[in-house]
């Protein structure tokens, strides 16, 4: 009696390192336009809105304005979905999720933050960036990877008036799976609950950035995908790298604005020696100038060392060099 | 129409309750008002197909909900900064949605209310919303 051969299962490890790999390319895609809503913002929709919702708040029309949480509304496809779809960085990460047999879904958070609201005749373009992927994790409904994405919504003079953080678990339906153990019914994507499995974790970055009292404001932004520059929070200087004290007024007094994420090339070097942990060789640091009047170091990734050149237009993008730690880097983009 | 000013609320106070009837009707139109077509808040049978009890609540009503459900004590002067959700579970036809919400907070003239809508099955949505009131006159 021969034994069959086992039937191939994918290795769980390799699952998750081909889910992160196309998870950090998808984030590295960085912001994506997708096409402007088909109708501008108008009273018909408003009026039908507050009616099935029951909001009989005044001020909207009164004022031609739309209520702040329609803000989604304007930019959804309805029925034209199967036609001319916007290509999204989302979609190709759910579709891998699926693939692998990760079929459920659940949204757990909507975040919405207005800042403004949105008139009446206005036309809002949506703009797109997968933020992360982040799993598997042990949840009440299966072994999950939550998937989380930024959704920015432009007014007509290009200025953002709306932004949405969006995150849904993906999960392999029990019955495909046999039974696991459930983790508690409130767990979602920040929970303590929530522990990773030991598989699939990625090996520290060996270098880390220093986080003070002056830069934690950075990295915090870094996680949340905005470019956070200081500002002298009485002169309105701004300042990088941040210190404590404004170089213009010497005030103490700091905030920050957040960077458009445009920028160009001010100067370069291309590393090639001596080796760098964790890096590759030959790699590119340049200085990034931004149009907000700062200059700031960075790598250059997504182009060959030798197509820099000075004066390029650059895009800023979030690379995970591990479970924890993003940096901004930059990419060739469009002016 | 009633509007609250910035020295008429205390922290800690509570919202009056709001508790809305989750007909079929409800769930469809909302749906629909927010330009969303997925078969599961419209088509029972495609619901239950995909293992859900009924026709549920879409997201962009939850959103739009729990903005009303403060807009409706704070008044049409009250501007709503932000929406802070955490879905929890489903809001089936047939069944009622209650929200309930207290001022968790008070800080350079911005309000924040915790407010959490229930269903028979449990939380459907915890968050905060974030608005600024006008100041008294």
């Amino acid at each position: 009696m021969t034994d069959a051969p086992a039937p191939s299962t994918p290795d769980p490890a390799s699952v998750d390192r081909e889910l992160r790999e196309l998870a950090d390319k998808q984030a590295a895609l960085g912001e994506m336009r997708g096409a402007p809503a088909a109708d501008p913002v108008n009273a018909p929709m408003i009026r039908h809105w507050q009616d099935a919702l029951g909001d009989a708040n005044p001020a909207y029309l009164d004022q031609g304005v739309a209520p702040p949480a329609m803000i989604q509304v304007w930019t959804m496809q309805g029925l034209r979905q199967h036609a001319a779809k916007d290509r999204s960085p989302v979609d190709d990460t759910l579709a891998a999720l699926n693939a692998h047999g990760y079929t459920g879904v659940v949204a757990t958070n909507c975040e919405q933050t207005y800042h403004r609201y949105v008139r009446l005749g206005e036309r809002l373009t949506p703009s797109t960036r997968f933020t992360s992927l982040v799993g598997p994790k042990r949840t009440a409904l299966g072994e999950g990877y939550f998937a989380t994405w930024n959704v920015t919504w432009y007014g007509e003079a290009d200025e953002p008036v709306a932004e949405m953080m969006f995150r849904i678990l993906k999960f392999r339906p029990r019955t495909s799976q046999g039974p696991s153990s459930a983790a508690p019914p409130s767990e979602t994507a920040g929970s303590e609950a929530a522990k990773p499995q030991e598989t699939g974790r990625r090996e520290p970055y060996p270098l880390r950035p220093a986080v003070n009292a002056d830069t934690a404001f950075f990295w915090e932004g870094v996680q949340q995908g905005e470019l956070r520059i200081q500002r002298c929070a009485d002169c309105g200087e701004l300042r990088h790298p941040p210190g404590p004290v404004c170089p213009a007024c010497r005030s103490t007094n700091r905030t920050h604005t957040v960077a458009s994420g445009h920028g160009t090339v001010y100067s370069y070097v291309v590393h090639h020696h001596p080796p760098v942990p964790g890096r590759e060789t030959p790699f590119v640091v340049a200085v990034v100038e931004l149009p907000e009047g700062v200059r700031i170091v960075g790598n250059i990734v997504d182009c060959p060392t030798d197509a820099v050149s000075i004066g390029m237009s650059l895009r800023v993008t979030y690379r995970a060099l591990d479970d924890e730690l993003v940096l901004p880097m930059w990419a060739p983009g469009e002016s | 129409m009633r509007t609250l000013t910035e020295d008429q609320v205390e922290l800690g106070s509570a919202l009056p309750e709001l508790s809305i009837d989750l007909t079929p009707t409800v769930v469809v139109s909302t749906a629909l008002a927010t330009m969303d077509f997925t078969p599961v808040h419209h088509d029972v049978e495609r619901a239950r197909a995909q293992g859900s009890k009924d026709i549920f609540l879409n997201i962009l009503t939850t959103m739009g909900l729990v903005e009303r459900y403060v807009t409706d004590w704070a008044g049409p002067a009250a501007i709503i900064r932000r929406i802070n959700v955490k879905l929890g579970v489903p809001a089936y036809a047939g069944d009622r949605l209650s929200f309930t919400g207290t001022i968790v907070s008070r800080a350079a003239g911005e309000l924040t209310v915790e407010v959490r809508g229930k269903v028979s099955l449990g939380d459907h949505a915890t968050g905060t919303i974030t608005l600024t009131l006008p100041t008294a006159p």
